[in-house]
């Protein structure tokens, strides 16, 4: 037991030291607001982002948003960060060097929950619950052109970064809708497991991964043909099916690694790509919802929305080195470095 | 091609006008229908009663939330060219059996049950022999999971013996042991009320005595309507079955010493609440308001969810066949989402839906059922309502 906080502090400290000097190399970058290591925390019942210092793991600085912020994502530039306001009906934009909310989108926005940027950062996609939607909002105007409808309750949008087609999932049809940008028309309906909730790319091999959060598993749908070619299902000793919901999934860079946020399971699931096999489980926080990677890939944030708090991972070791409280149902982190 | 279809979907979109089908139809080649059958006059929907707003009763007619579900549903028949579409019959008692037989000649052999129970049993006898599913979603009856089930009627509202699993599991995990039960005269409520006791021993709770209660003003009954001596003694809880809900409704801040009410007022178990906010709830409520302009009650949800099954039937099928739907409903590996956590399913011993349980006050969810620890062998679930073993249940 002692060995596992002497290890926990250990590898803090080191970070702490390592964290240093690139505050120092980075002092003149923080005027522009670059890099500032901050990690960003939206949290559904606060209406807030917690801002935390990415070295420490301090909370600086909470920001007012409007009414249950939850997807977040930076612009191009990296010098502000789109938030969707569930109840708020808002696309609320912060400002990093500001870290305050300076302008909002709210044109014929009803209940945005997930979105993604389009490659060449003009149109945002977002799902409308409400609505059965999605939502393609020009950044330019700021003005929603176009509604395509689709299955009901619509969550995880991912826009293809050749910029000809968007993915969204409808967590009550179980499906994948595969829309094309040049005509805004949904072609093709891919049934997947029971209430598809994220996607990741993998680019190399053509290939969206799906999360379905009851169904215990991972539908890879192969993008050349619009159908899925295998399904992941996540089983582990000591666990009921019913209690593994994955939900948040992130990918290495080399396309090696895909982590999973399991839910209920308390667990984030360590994916080998190649073969599809479950490598290892991490034990998280309650309910673990988004997680992100670093850039260096590193560090693994897990958000865990029952209790309230972050897990942090360091991703050599496989375990969590702090926890962070951030604020009532956190739902997803991203982190400016 | 292109203009056929066109001309296709006008003419079904007709049909879909003056058939008062109710759907939002995206293009298909098919259709598959549900049917959804109700009474005309039926007591528990009276404005009187729906205005009264008496806990855990229904506040509207539940067809409310069939419909929310079919649009649910649009994308469901996809894989097989298939619109599904829902059919709502409102018929005198008299004319259920011929209304099934009409749903029937149509080919329609999937039926949501809006019917009391008495009425569920003798139309199920009636009816016997046809390849035709029901779905009760608006009685709690415990006889129809038991000696008068029948294998083609499936239950998606919980059983009272459910429910009231549910409630004894929460006492007994707050040591509130010693309980006054209090029964009405009706029928149901000695249902509820035999169902609790049978939940208490199940879970160690000590009914210390159990009293009957009446409505009324009469001073000759008055040990029976005036509920400062009805409550008289020393009890942790009360405990009150009736269904009807106006006795219950004055019980609470009026019995003799502070306690707590439990059952048909205070904390209930309950299938649905507006107030539940987990695994897609606030978003599926947030459409029911929208859509009716009320609150969505546990009915409303039963209705929604006998759709909704239907609907994963042909999707997971991929068909709109009869043997293999109703396959699918009670085979093992099914999943079936209720938006209430638990992945649930059809119990094949009774065709009863196994389903998480709320514990609810008028305007919250305390918690839900099973709660943490109450562990079985299989399924967690089970440790509500009638196991296996102990079903009175023969197909």
């Amino acid at each position: 037991m002692f060995n596992i906080f002497q290890e926990a502090l250990n590898s803090t400290m080191k970070y702490l030291l390592i964290a240093a000097l690139p505050i120092f190399l980075l002092a003149p970058a923080i005027s522009h607001a670059k890099n500032t290591g901050y990690i960003f925390v939206s949290s559904e019942k606060d209406n807030s982002v917690a801002v935390l210092d990415g070295k420490t793991y301090k909370q600086i600085k909470k920001i007012e948003t409007s009414d249950r912020p939850r997807h977040l994502a930076f612009n191009a530039d990296k010098t502000k960060i789109l938030a969707a306001c569930g109840e708020g009906n808002s696309i609320d934009i912060i400002d990093i060097a500001k870290l305050e909310v300076t302008d909002k989108i709210n044109d014929d926005i009803e209940d945005p929950e997930a979105f993604d940027v389009s490659p060449d950062g003009k149109y945002l996609y977002i799902s409308l619950e409400d609505d059965g939607a999605l939502g393609v909002l020009d950044m330019a105007e700021k003005e929603m052109i176009k509604t395509i409808e689709v299955g009901e309750e619509p969550e995880g949008v991912l826009a293809n970064p050749d910029g000809k087609s968007v993915y969204v999932t409808s967590e009550v049809a179980n499906t994948v809708h595969v829309i094309d940008t040049a005509t805004w028309k949904v072609t093709a309906n891919i049934k997947v497991g029971k209430r598809p909730r994220r996607f990741a790319l993998l680019a190399s091999k053509n290939e969206l991964w799906v999360t379905s959060e009851l169904d215990a598993s991972i539908s890879i749908i192969d993008l050349a043909t619009n159908k899925v070619k295998d399904t992941i299902r996540f089983e582990a000793k000591g666990f009921r099916k019913e209690d593994i919901t994955p939900v948040g999934i992130a990918m290495t860079n080399n396309g090696k690694t895909a982590y999973v946020a399991l839910g209920r399971a308390n667990h984030v699931a360590i994916v080998d790509i190649a073969s599809h096999k479950v490598k290892d489980l991490m034990l998280v926080g309650e309910r673990v919802w988004n997680i992100e990677l670093n850039k260096n890939e590193s560090l693994l944030f897990a958000v865990n929305g029952l209790s309230d708090d972050i897990s942090i991972i360091d991703t050599k070791k496989k375990k969590v080195i702090k926890s962070v409280a951030v604020g009532r149902v956190p739902y997803m982190a991203i982190i400016d470095d | 091609m292109i203009n056929m279809k066109i001309v296709y979907f006008f003419v079904l979109s007709f049909a879909v006008f003056i058939n008062g089908f109710f759907s939002t139809a995206v293009y298909a080649e098919n259709t598959f229908t549900i049917g959804y059958l109700e009474l005309k006059k039926d007591p528990r929907y009276k404005k009187k009663r729906l205005l009264a707003r008496f806990t855990g009763q229904a506040l509207g007619r539940p067809f409310a939330g069939a419909e929310v579900a079919i649009k649910e549903a649009k994308y469901h028949g996809i894989d097989i060219d298939t619109v599904l579409l829902l059919e709502r019959k409102t018929v005198k008692k008299e004319e259920l059996t011929s209304a099934v037989e009409e749903f029937n000649n149509q080919g329609v052999q999937f039926i949501v049950l809006d019917l009391p129970s008495f009425e569920t049993a003798e139309l199920l006898k009636k009816i016997k022999g046809k390849d035709i599913a029901f779905f009760n979603a608006t009685s709690y009856d415990n006889t129809l999971r038991n000696e008068s089930c029948q294998s083609n009627l499936f239950h998606t509202l919980p059983s009272h013996a459910m429910l009231m699993d549910a409630l004894a599991q929460y006492l007994i995990s707050k040591k509130w042991k010693n309980i006054l039960v209090l029964e009405g005269e009706l029928a149901e409520d000695k249902q509820m009320s035999s169902a609790f006791e049978i939940a208490a021993k199940r879970f160690g709770l000590k009914i210390k005595d159990k009293r009957i209660f009446k409505l009324g003003n009469d001073p000759r009954e008055r040990s029976k309507n005036n509920v400062a001596l009805l409550t008289k003694g020393d009890f942790d809880v009360i405990f009150i079955a009736d269904t009807n809900g106006e006795y219950a409704r004055d019980l609470p801040y009026q019995s003799l010493k502070p306690n707590l009410i439990v059952g048909s007022e205070g904390l209930s178990a309950s299938a649905w609440h507006w107030g539940w906010e987990r695994h897609g709830a606030p978003q599926l409520i947030k459409r029911f308001i929208k859509k009716h302009k009320r609150l969505m009650e546990n009915t409303d949800w039963a209705a929604w969810m006998a759709v909704k099954v239907i609907a994963a039937g042909v999707q997971d099928t991929k068909s709109t066949d009869y043997k293999k739907i109703t396959a699918y409903l009670t085979a093992d590996n099914t999943v079936l989402d209720t938006f209430k956590g638990h992945a649930s399913s059809f119990r094949p011993w009774n065709n009863q839906l196994r389903q998480t349980i709320l514990l609810t006050t008028h305007n919250w969810v305390v918690t839900r059922a099973p709660l943490k620890g109450f562990l079985h062998q299989k399924n967690n679930l089970d440790t509500l309502g009638n196991e296996k073993r102990n079903s009175k249940c023969v197909f």
